[in-house]
């Protein structure tokens, strides 16, 4: 539409499936082309948001301050890693006291330790402390829920099984080649997440948290 | 096909032509049967086919005239969403710009209750010209798209009837909801050019048009909202500001004094708005969206449902 290139959207996703999503490519041969990290349900994630329980920090830098902190949804946890090229996020990891909700926007990074096992993380554009959000978490868990469904919905489109109309879905294709978890997991993860919210949020939702 | 749909398409394409040819419907009816009762060829092709002989006979090309026959609808300016679309519209002129180019005769912003939209008219259509504040009623003109921004073109076979009215032109209102994701630069405390008509925001003390001024502070903040699909930059001014955040313009001129830093205004207003949900409506300004009015939080999907989806994949 515009020149400039488009703002990525950030996409809604579980901890679960964003930590299965340890396949990260980009689209051209351009160096300073955009990474995505391959989610499993079949799209491509240069960005996500992320709303949980930040229940653990600690400073793993050696030389420099080099945070991490545990983001926990109701299907996992989301690691967050914030250095001296995120000021804004390490002074909140460093400051913020636990537990408390946060929201994450930030890049999906993947990295591959000696025994061959790949990690993946969020590396934070912005870390904010929500304080105790219950209103914010939930409509996360829902948009989540939602999102999530739909990528399942658009994963077998042009495919036996799916949407024979529709265009086949290309990030589906390529979960199919990269990945064995059958998108069925995702859909029970969405159950699950839905379930815990269905006991904790009987009350009418509040329009805003303060 | 009967003989009364012979006859209604000769009169529509009659009715096509009536400025530029002077030729009786029988003649067109006439031309019409022969295509479909000698050559069996379809009505609609057989349509195409007679209105491209007259359109040769007039000199005018097929976008001249409206095609497809009947009466356009009558369309509101908010209504307009797709290209190539012949239409009928009342509006008040609000404004006419320079055109850029020898071939426009005229070109500017036409409106009505539901919004404003671009138009553009042709030299080559001859036209008559419309004035700036009165109010027409446009039969016949061509919606058009750029860069998912919408127009409409007259042509040769506009007709522009002046109407003694006036109307109220409203703004065009979109709607958008998400998380406030990022907050761009140029938000928070910052100044703007105090010439009259200008209020540009300066940029170290300096005005891109008027140079270097004692600016006027002001409030904004430049935010993205994001729904997990799309992205939408929003501005909030000064009132939405302050609503949002709690602080006033007073405070924040006091906040960056006592800092000696403006910046410091906007780190503490990330603190209280990034990661929330909101909802906004308001016009849209270039690529922004001026949130007219804010609503903090959204419920998100119904949990019932989203449950039943789910199980039901």
């Amino acid at each position: 539409m515009s020149s400039a290139p488009r703002r990525e959207v950030a996409r809604r996703v579980f901890a679960r499936e964003f930590n299965d999503a340890s396949y990260v490519f980009k689209e051209s041969d351009d160096e300073m082309a955009p990474n995505y990290a391959l989610l499993p349900t079949g799209e491509r994630a240069n960005r996500v948001f992320a709303v949980g329980t930040l229940t653990e920090t600690e400073d793993i830098g050696s030389d420099a301050e080099y945070w991490r902190g545990r983001v926990v949804d109701p299907t996992g946890s989301f690691f967050v890693y914030a250095g001296q090229y995120q000021p804004e996020a390490a002074a909140t990891l460093r400051e913020v006291e636990t537990p408390t909700h946060v929201a994450v926007v930030g890049k999906p990074r993947s990295y591959e330790d000696d025994e061959g096992e790949t990690y993946v993380s969020i590396r934070p554009e912005s870390v904010v402390d929500l304080g105790e959000a219950e209103a914010t978490y939930r409509t996360w868990i829902l948009e989540t829920a939602e999102r999530t469904l739909e990528r399942i919905q658009a994963f077998d489109a042009g495919e036996d099984g799916g949407d024979p109309a529709a265009a086949p879905n290309e990030y589906a294709a390529m979960a199919r080649e990269r990945y064995g978890h059958p998108v069925e997991n995702y859909r029970r993860t969405v159950v699950e997440a839905i379930e815990t919210l269905e006991t904790a949020g009987a009350e009418e939702p509040a329009p805003a948290d303060d | 096909m009967t003989e009364s749909d012979l006859r209604t398409a000769a009169e529509e394409i009659h009715d096509q032509f009536s400025d530029d040819l002077d030729v009786a419907v029988s003649d067109v009816e006439e031309r019409l049967r022969t295509l479909v009762e000698e050559y069996q060829v379809p009505l609609e092709e057989a349509r195409r086919s007679v209105t491209s002989t007259y359109l040769d006979e007039a000199g005018l090309e097929r976008e001249d005239v409206a095609t497809g026959g009947g009466g356009n609808d009558h369309v509101d300016v908010a209504d307009v969403d797709a290209p190539e679309e012949w239409v009928d519209v009342t509006v008040k002129v609000v404004d006419l710009w320079e055109p850029t180019s020898e071939s426009i005769a005229q070109v500017g912003l036409l409106g009505d209750e539901t919004g404003t939209i671009k138009f553009t008219k042709w030299a080559k259509s001859d036209l008559p010209e419309l004035e700036e504040g009165a109010v027409y009623d446009l039969g016949n003109v061509v919606t058009d798209e750029y860069q998912g921004r919408f127009s409409v073109k007259l042509n040769k076979t506009t007709v522009i009837e002046e109407r003694d009215e006036d109307i109220e032109v409203g703004e065009n209102t979109v709607e958008a909801e998400g998380a406030l994701v990022a907050i761009q630069s140029g938000s928070g405390l910052i100044k703007r050019c105090p010439e009259e008509g200008c209020t540009r925001v300066l940029q170290n003390g300096r005005c891109s048009e008027h140079g270097e001024v004692e600016g006027e502070f002001d409030l904004r903040i430049k935010g993205v909202l994001d729904d997990g699909t799309e992205v939408t930059q929003v501005i909030f001014d000064e009132e939405a500001t302050t609503d949002l955040t709690g602080i006033s313009l007073e405070t924040a001129q006091e906040m960056a004094m006592d800092a000696l830093d403006t910046t410091v205004v906007a780190d503490e207003m990330r603190e209280d708005v990034l990661g929330r949900y909101y909802r906004v409506a308001g016009p849209t300004f270039g690529q922004y969206l001026l949130a007219n009015d804010v609503e903090e939080g959204i419920a998100g999907p119904d949990p019932e449902s989203v449950l039943i989806k789910a199980r039901s994949i």
